[in-house]
C-alpha cells in the first residue's frame, strides 16, 4: 500500500508492533501456548469484569442521585409554598448540582457499555481466531512442503498476533477509563459524604459551609429561574400548601 | 487492501479505496496540525464511513495481516494530536 504508509495507522501499527515484541513472538506463543493463551484470554475476562464493576457502581450512584433530585424538587415546594424562599433556594441549588452529577454520570454510564460490549466482541473474536489457528496449522502442514508450510504458518500466526496485540491495545485503553471513571466516582462520594445532595429536613439552622460552597458551585441564575417557575405554578395551582415532612420547620 | 478499525476488526476494502483513503488521510493530520477540531471529527467519521461502508468484514477464521491499522472509532481529538502529528514513523 504505498503512500498509505500515513502517520496515523503507521503510529497505531508501531504501538502495535511493540506490543508485539513485548508479548514475544506470536508463532511461538501460540504454538507452546495453551498456557499463555488462557492466560490471555483469563485477563481480558478480568478487564471486562473491571469494566462492569465501575459501571455498576456509577450506576448505583445515579439511581440515588435520581432519588435525591425528586426529594429536593418537592421540598423545594414544600418550602415556597410556606414562604421559606431561603429554604427552597438551597434545595433547588442542591437539586441543581445533583442534576449537573447526574447527566455525567449517565454519560459515563453509556461509554463503559459501549466498552464492555466491545471487549466481549473482542475477546470473542480472538478466541475464534487461535481456534482457526489450531485447526489450520495442521492442515497447512499436511498440504504443504516444511519451507512453504513455515512461512504460511508465520503469516496466520502474524494475522492472530495482530489480533491480539489489539486486544491488548484494547483492554490498556478500558483500564485507562475506568481508573478516570472511579477518580469521578470517588469525587461524587465525597460531595455526597459531605452532605451535598442531603435534602433539607436534615439542614441545621443558618448557613453551614457546604451551603456556601452550594450556592458559589451552582449557577445563581438557574436557581433563580427555577425558583420563579416553582412560585408562579405554586401561585396558579393555589390549594392548600403541604406541610414539610419530618423535622418540620415554623413558618 | 485489509484495514483494521482498532478494537473492532478487520475490513477487506477494494483497491481503489485506498487513494481516497489516503486522502482523507493526510487531509486529518493537516487538521490536526492547525488545531481544527470540527474538522478532523468530520474527517474522521468519513473515513469510519468508508471503511465500514465500503469494506467487508472479514470472517473470524480468516488470519491475515492488516496492511493499514486505523486508531478506535471513539478516538478523542487529543489522542488524535498524539498520533496524527508530525511525518510519522515512515513518512510518505
Amino acid at each position: 500500500m504505498p503512500g498509505l504508509a500515513g502517520r496515523m495507522s503507521t503510529v497505531v501499527k508501531a504501538k502495535i508492533s511493540r506490543m508485539l515484541d513485548k508479548t514475544e513472538d506470536p508463532g511461538e506463543t501460540l504454538d507452546y501456548g495453551y498456557q499463555k493463551q488462557t492466560e490471555l484470554l483469563q485477563n481480558v475476562k478480568k478487564g471486562i469484569a473491571d469494566v462492569v464493576t465501575s459501571k455498576k457502581r456509577l450506576q448505583m450512584q445515579s439511581q440515588k442521585l435520581e432519588q435525591q433530585v425528586v426529594k429536593l424538587d418537592t421540598q423545594a415546594r414544600q418550602a415556597l409554598s410556606q414562604g421559606r424562599e431561603d429554604l427552597a433556594r438551597t434545595a433547588l441549588e442542591r437539586k441543581n448540582l445533583a442534576q449537573t452529577e447526574l447527566q455525567s454520570l449517565d454519560q459515563q454510564v453509556k461509554e463503559l457499555e459501549g466498552q464492555q460490549e466491545a471487549l466481549t466482541a473482542n475477546e470473542q473474536r480472538l478466541r475464534q481466531k487461535i481456534e482457526q489457528f489450531r485447526t489450520k496449522k495442521e492442515v497447512i502442514k499436511a498440504q504443504y512442503s516444511a519451507a512453504e508450510a513455515q512461512v504460511r504458518i508465520s503469516e496466520a500466526a502474524n494475522g492472530v498476533g495482530e489480533e491480539m496485540a489489539d486486544l491488548g491495545l484494547a483492554m490498556q485503553r478500558a483500564e485507562d477509563k475506568t481508573e478516570t471513571m472511579r477518580a469521578r466516582a470517588s469525587a461524587v462520594e465525597e460531595l455526597e459524604q459531605a452532605g451535598a445532595f442531603d435534602d433539607i429536613t436534615q439542614l441545621g439552622s443558618g448557613q453551614d459551609d457546604i451551603d456556601r460552597q452550594l450556592s458559589e458551585l451552582t449557577s445563581g441564575a438557574q436557581v433563580d429561574d427555577d425558583l420563579s417557575k416553582m412560585k408562579a405554578e405554586l401561585g396558579s395551582g393555589g390549594g392548600d400548601a403541604p406541610a414539610l415532612e419530618q423535622g418540620e420547620e415554623k413558618a | 487492501m485489509i484495514v483494521r478499525i482498532s478494537g473492532e476488526g478487520q475490513f477487506r476494502l477494494p483497491d481503489e479505496d485506498a487513494g481516497r483513503l489516503n486522502e482523507l488521510d493526510n487531509r486529518a493530520v493537516s487538521a490536526v496540525e492547525q488545531g481544527d477540531e470540527t474538522g478532523f471529527k468530520e474527517l474522521w467519521s468519513q473515513m469510519l464511513e468508508l471503511v465500514s461502508g465500503d469494506g467487508n468484514r472479514i470472517d473470524d477464521d480468516e488470519l491475515v495481516e492488516s496492511d493499514v491499522i486505523l486508531p478506535p472509532r471513539d478516538v478523542t481529538f487529543d489522542e488524535a494530536c498524539g498520533e496524527f502529528t508530525g511525518e510519522g514513523l515512515i513518512p510518505d
